[in-house]
């Protein structure tokens, strides 16, 4: 590669005077981290990876219908990911239902973007930010609603925590004890709406899973713990995304690629390490079997 | 004799113009256990979801320790079909026990020593200690209903409701979970309701035996209950309930009706259609 491509994607020339340009860039990005780790942590735990796609998308479409008709970027990705969210929510309660309705809005929202970007007469390089991702500078009032957005989620996932848990692990042994699964459901699609709809605004629609589920995925390679894994899952969405800003600060390259690729490291590196250790749980494992089953026996 | 755990009287279920069963009078009594067999689709899960809450009768009264049945009575302990929990599970097996203590309370589960020590207690007593920390997704399927019992007698359960318990577990673990149930009724005095299809891991633990058939039913001791004239009339065509080597067969049962709304829900109920063994 020539040393010209190099330095369009790193340069670090000025970069103090950029870090402080762009500090709310970066404050943003703790905050996305923050609330991406931890709801990532519950969309494995309901296996909703793909509902989360189908979201962004929705959310990308709401986006660009918002720069059309100056609603405003922010306020209709939130009302597209909400929509999305309740939709899938509401319709698809079962595993299966569930898949086929998001792989029916999926494209439906890409197209319904992509033509409202089309009819934009503005700057293209908004444009292409919907999907992929920008860097551009967070000034004080979409920080400030992002904060917000993200403060609500967050607190919103404390507040029913342990029985969003219990719900998320095994319905029907929660819905006998007395949890709302039902509400439960929704409540979660509705914050999983707004988490999506915020981290559109930073990392793009198309690499939402980078913040969402990456993080937590990893996560769980190397623990069980339900402290452990959230933490975890907090500090890997952190640090992609912040080490994803600062890289792509000296760079002409969007964000994106620098988020995925740190996101995906850890990943990487979470898997080698459970393999490493899969040898040993793997041995123990036995063993309590061993012991169970000799106890079975003795009975 | 001690007042019942559980009563229904005249109990009757209906989904459109199925009637899945009818005029059940049935008492459960602290630390009774009872086999709840059938067909598929006799309504055996829905009999449990009526005791839940989750399914209204249609007629008669069901009262759970002497109140009007309710949703979400934390008295019943539960322990659905066994399922491998998969790997997006972030629980050790003592936080799925610690579940069954306040698992629908608000808010984050906060350390407490009082709730640790009941968690280990349960654990302990369900024989799950060597694995308490291990994540419950890397179980075994015999280890994970050996949790799943210490969850849902973490609350001190008054019932017990079991549905299929011992499903895809290998008779070395269907031995040892009825075992387990029957070890703990007896010591902690809970009415044990055990829905299977399969009577024979826990024929000589049951004291009596539900059998629902054709919208009828059958209540009593096994060896009044599962014989070839008891079953020929309760289905109303021959059937020949086999004993040997100490196992039970139904021979002939009129299995995998069609056309009802459990049929959708539970069709692996019954692994084995056609019916051979009970």
């Amino acid at each position: 590669m020539s040393p010209d491509v190099w330095s369009q994607i790193f340069d670090f020339s000025n970069y103090g005077e950029l870090v402080v340009l762009l500090q709310n860039s970066i404050i943003a990005g703790a905050v996305l981290g923050v609330v991406g780790g931890l709801i990532g942590v519950f969309v494995m735990s309901r296996d909703m990876a793909f509902a989360v796609h189908g979201i962004s998308e929705l959310s990308f479409a709401g986006a660009a219908a918002g720069l059309l008709f100056g609603v405003g970027v922010v306020e209709g990705s939130i009302i597209g990911s909400i929509a999305a969210a309740l939709i899938i929510g509401v319709l698809g309660s079962r595993a299966r239902d569930r898949n086929s309705i998001i792989a029916v809005l999926m494209p439906f929202g890409l197209g319904l973007g992509i033509l409202c970007l089309t009819l934009y007469p503005g700057r293209s390089a908004n444009k292409f930010g919907l999907l992929t991702g920008q860097i551009v500078a967070v000034d004080d009032p979409r920080l400030n609603s992002l904060i917000a957005i993200s403060i609500v989620v967050v607190l919103g996932l404390l507040l029913v925590w342990r029985p969003l848990t219990f719900a998320s692990v095994d319905a029907d042994v929660a819905s006998a004890r007395g949890v709302p699964v039902r509400g439960l459901s929704i409540f979660f699609m509705l914050l999983l709406g707004l988490a999506v709809a915020v981290s559109v605004q930073v990392v793009g629609s198309l690499l939402v899973l980078s913040i969402l589920v990456t993080p937590a995925a990893a996560a769980l390679r190397v623990s069980s713990s339900p402290i452990l894994v959230p933490l975890l899952s907090t500090v890997f969405a952190v640090v992609s995304l912040v080490g994803g800003i600062m890289l792509a600060l000296g760079s002409s390259v969007p964000i994106s690629p620098y988020v995925t690729t740190i996101s995906f490291v850890i990943y990487l590196v979470c898997r080698l390490i459970a393999w490493r250790r899969g040898t040993g749980t793997g041995r123990i494992q036995d063993a309590g079997l061993a012991l169970s089953g000799k106890k079975a026996v003795e009975q | 004799m001690t007042d019942p755990v559980l009563t229904l009287r005249d109990a009757r279920l209906q989904f459109g113009a199925r009637t899945l069963w009818q005029g059940i009078d049935l008492d459960v009594h602290p630390g009774e256990f009872i086999a709840v067999l059938g067909a598929n689709g006799s309504g055996k899960s829905s009999l449990l979801k009526v005791i839940l809450g989750q399914q209204k009768l249609t007629s008669g009264s069901i009262r759970f320790l002497g109140e009007p049945g309710r949703r979400g009575d934390r008295r019943i302990g539960y322990v659905p079909q066994q399922k491998l929990a998969d790997d997006g599970t972030p629980l050790r097996a003592r936080d799925l026990v610690a579940l069954g203590l306040d698992g629908h309370r608000w808010g984050l589960p906060l350390p407490s020593s009082a709730r640790r020590r009941r968690v280990d207690e349960l654990l302990a007593a369900v024989g799950a200690t060597e694995y308490a920390n291990v994540g419950v997704s890397t179980l075994s399927g015999g280890e994970q209903q050996r949790v799943r019992i210490g969850q849902a007698l973490v609350g001190d359960p008054a019932l017990l409701l079991c549905d299929e318990p011992l499903l895809s577990l290998d008779l070395t673990h269907q031995r040892a979970i009825s075992e387990l149930i029957d070890d703990q009724r007896r010591e902690r005095g809970f009415g044990v309701l055990f829905v299977t299809h399969d009577i024979n891991p826990i024929l000589d633990m049951v004291d009596r035996v539900l059998y629902l058939a054709d919208g009828g039913f059958r209540i009593g001791p096994p060896d009044e209950v599962l014989r070839s004239e008891v079953l020929s009339e309760l289905y109303g065509s021959r059937i020949d309930v086999i004993r040997t080597h100490g196992r039970v067969i139904v021979v002939g049962t009129p299995d995998g009706a069609h056309g009802h709304p459990e049929d959708q829900l539970a069709h692996h109920d019954e692994p084995e259609p056609g019916g051979g063994a009970l």
